[in-house]
């Protein structure tokens, strides 16, 4: 893909670089391939997945790519693909866009190099997210999606705290430490789960649980899951930004017994964020205007089917709810848990609200006294 | 808890739990959540102390109390092996576990990851996470570090990737 800002047309010539891609068009796949154009994605953590991530969306000719990586490519990454053995000590993010810049110059490539789990880092994360230099006329964010390709919790629940706060739709994505089995995950604040709103949870995986871990090795990985996950995150970014297909909730990948299950999550009502509490309440505020449009759509699809009981008769005056409605779920507590296991939270509905704090002292005084205390006693 | 010494146990025990639940983000309650961590550090070094069993020194390395540095030390057939400690306050905390750092040790055990981070996945997340906002950084410090000083520092000194200070001096004047 030499030419620089090339047009996107559907001529098949084998100088187009983007002719196959858009005969998805003319094969009545996607509508409007040329709006990969104007999106912006952000990518966090430019490892095994997000590297081969960067690239796909790179080669798809996405508008522009935001990388996020704080840490240096290194001879042990020569497993998964991307980076080659010459940019051994390159940081990830230049690597990336030197090998990227030069796949397809049409993007337009940000890199920041730094981690956004400390309280600096976070603060350039959500102003590079906020920044709408690239599509002064976009609502919301300046990015269209987020994609997270860390390797850690703490990064995870980072990148949740930043998307709920901005309302921004982001994606998970992630790889097992044992590399046999991964999964994707479209999180929308307020509609689905936030990763927040579930624990994680140790999940079947086929495999015995003591061989998770063995003695002085922290993960293993291959470049077949890497690649695999990788694929199923550009492919589901793909679907939800162009509009084509099925867009999926979860969908995850065990390499042993070729399992993808799927499903969907629900937020949590007692979740521990309080930004994904707000745009709980946000979602359900703007139920009546999502159901009057729902409902539009669904008057124009069935104008000509008319509209008739299914069943003459209802004996035991069955009728059909919407499980949307937040306020008719009903809270199950099991009564019996084995010993030792408590209910972590409360069992009413309402999260246990934060302990006022009670002191009348000036706190800035308190903590300094505080402070010279473990000062003299670190002194000897 | 099962697994756990009786020693780490009652240790545990004995240092104050954290109430507020709040991170550097949180303006004013922050400040509370800080008191909190003074005092439970202020209770751990001074048990420690009396019970002679003294093995870090921490403090905040700003005003924020955002970023802590500091010393460990682990003693190993009578030699005492002594290495930097820092961490920095996540922006999710308490809600993840500060990443405890030996920058010193970067590279030469795999129960690490990049930048000198102990492994604390397995023997300590989880237990951070069910005891949010409980624990703070003086029970990062007596159940994610200590343990983990206790594991790997002998097997660092055995196989010879960790020298002793005098050691180190000694060899450099042959």
């Amino acid at each position: 893909m030499a030419s620089v800002e090339a047009e996107m047309t559907d001529n098949s010539k084998a100088s187009n670089p983007y002719s196959r891609l858009m005969a998805l068009q003319r094969m009545g796949i996607v509508h409007n391939y040329e709006k990969i154009r104007e999106y912006s994605v952000a990518i966090v953590g430019i490892g095994g997945v997000g590297s081969v991530a960067a690239e796909m969306l790179t080669r798809c000719g996405i508008g522009r790519l935001l990388l996020y990586d704080y840490d240096k490519v290194e001879l042990a990454n020569m497993n998964r693909m991307f980076f080659l053995p010459n940019q051994v000590g390159m940081t990830k993010t230049d690597a990336a866009v030197q090998t990227l810049s030069n796949i397809n110059p049409d993007v337009v490539l940000e890199s920041f190099t730094l981690n956004i789990t400390t309280v600096d880092g976070f603060e350039t994360f959500m102003s590079s997210l906020k920044n709408k230099s690239f599509n002064p006329n976009s609502e919301g964010t300046g990015v269209d999606l987020v994609l997270s390709c860390v390797d850690n919790y703490e990064a995870r629940m980072v990148v949740n705290q930043a998307c709920n706060e901005l309302n921004q739709v982001w994606m998970e994505s992630g790889v097992s430490e044992n590399a046999v089995s991964g999964h994707i995950q479209l999180l929308i604040p307020g509609e689905t789960a936030c990763f927040a709103c579930v624990p994680p949870l140790v999940v079947a995986s086929g495999i015995d649980e003591r061989t998770l871990k063995r003695d002085g090795v922290c993960a293993a990985s291959l470049p077949t899951t890497m690649g695999i996950v990788a694929g199923l995150l550009v492919q589901n970014t793909l679907k939800y930004l162009l509009n084509f297909g099925d867009v999926s909730r979860y969908l995850g990948y065990n390499a042993l017994k070729d399992f993808f299950p799927t499903m969907e999550m629900k937020p949590n009502t007692q979740c521990s964020n309080a930004a994904c509490m707000e745009r709980q309440k946000e979602y359900i505020l703007a139920k009546p205007s999502r159901d009057a449009a729902a409902k539009a759509k669904m008057d124009a699809d069935s104008l000509v089917a008319e509209e008739f009981p299914i069943h003459s008769e209802n004996e035991w005056n069955i009728s059909v709810v919407d499980d949307d409605e937040p306020d008719k779920v009903s809270t199950i507590t099991s009564g019996s848990l084995p010993v030792g296991i408590m209910h972590e939270l409360p069992s009413a509905d309402k999260f246990e609200s934060d302990p006022a704090p009670a002191e009348t002292s000036n706190p800035i005084d308190d903590l300094e006294d505080l402070r010279k205390q473990l000062d003299a006693l670190n002194a000897d | 808890m099962e697994g756990w010494d009786p020693t780490t146990k009652s240790t545990l025990t004995q240092i104050p739990l954290l109430t507020i639940k709040a991170g550097p983000r949180d303006g004013a309650t922050w400040t509370q959540r800080l008191k909190e961590e003074y005092k439970a550090l202020i209770t751990y070094t001074t048990m420690n102390k009396k019970n002679d069993n003294d093995w870090f020194r921490i403090s905040a390395a700003n005003p924020e109390g955002t970023r802590w540095t500091g010393k460990c030390w682990y003693v190993h057939n009578l030699l005492k092996y002594e290495f930097d400690l820092q961490f920095d306050i996540p922006v999710t905390y308490p809600a993840t576990a500060p990443e405890l750092e030996l920058p010193q040790l970067d590279g030469k055990t795999e129960k690490m990851y990049r930048g000198g981070k102990i492994c604390l996945t397995v023997h300590f997340k989880p237990l951070w996470a069910k005891n949010c906002p409980r624990f703070g950084i003086a029970h990062a410090l007596c159940l994610g570090l200590a343990p983990w000083l206790a594991a790997e520092i002998p097997v660092l000194v055995d196989s010879g990737m960790v020298k002793h200070k005098d050691d180190a001096a000694s060899s450099v004047e042959v």
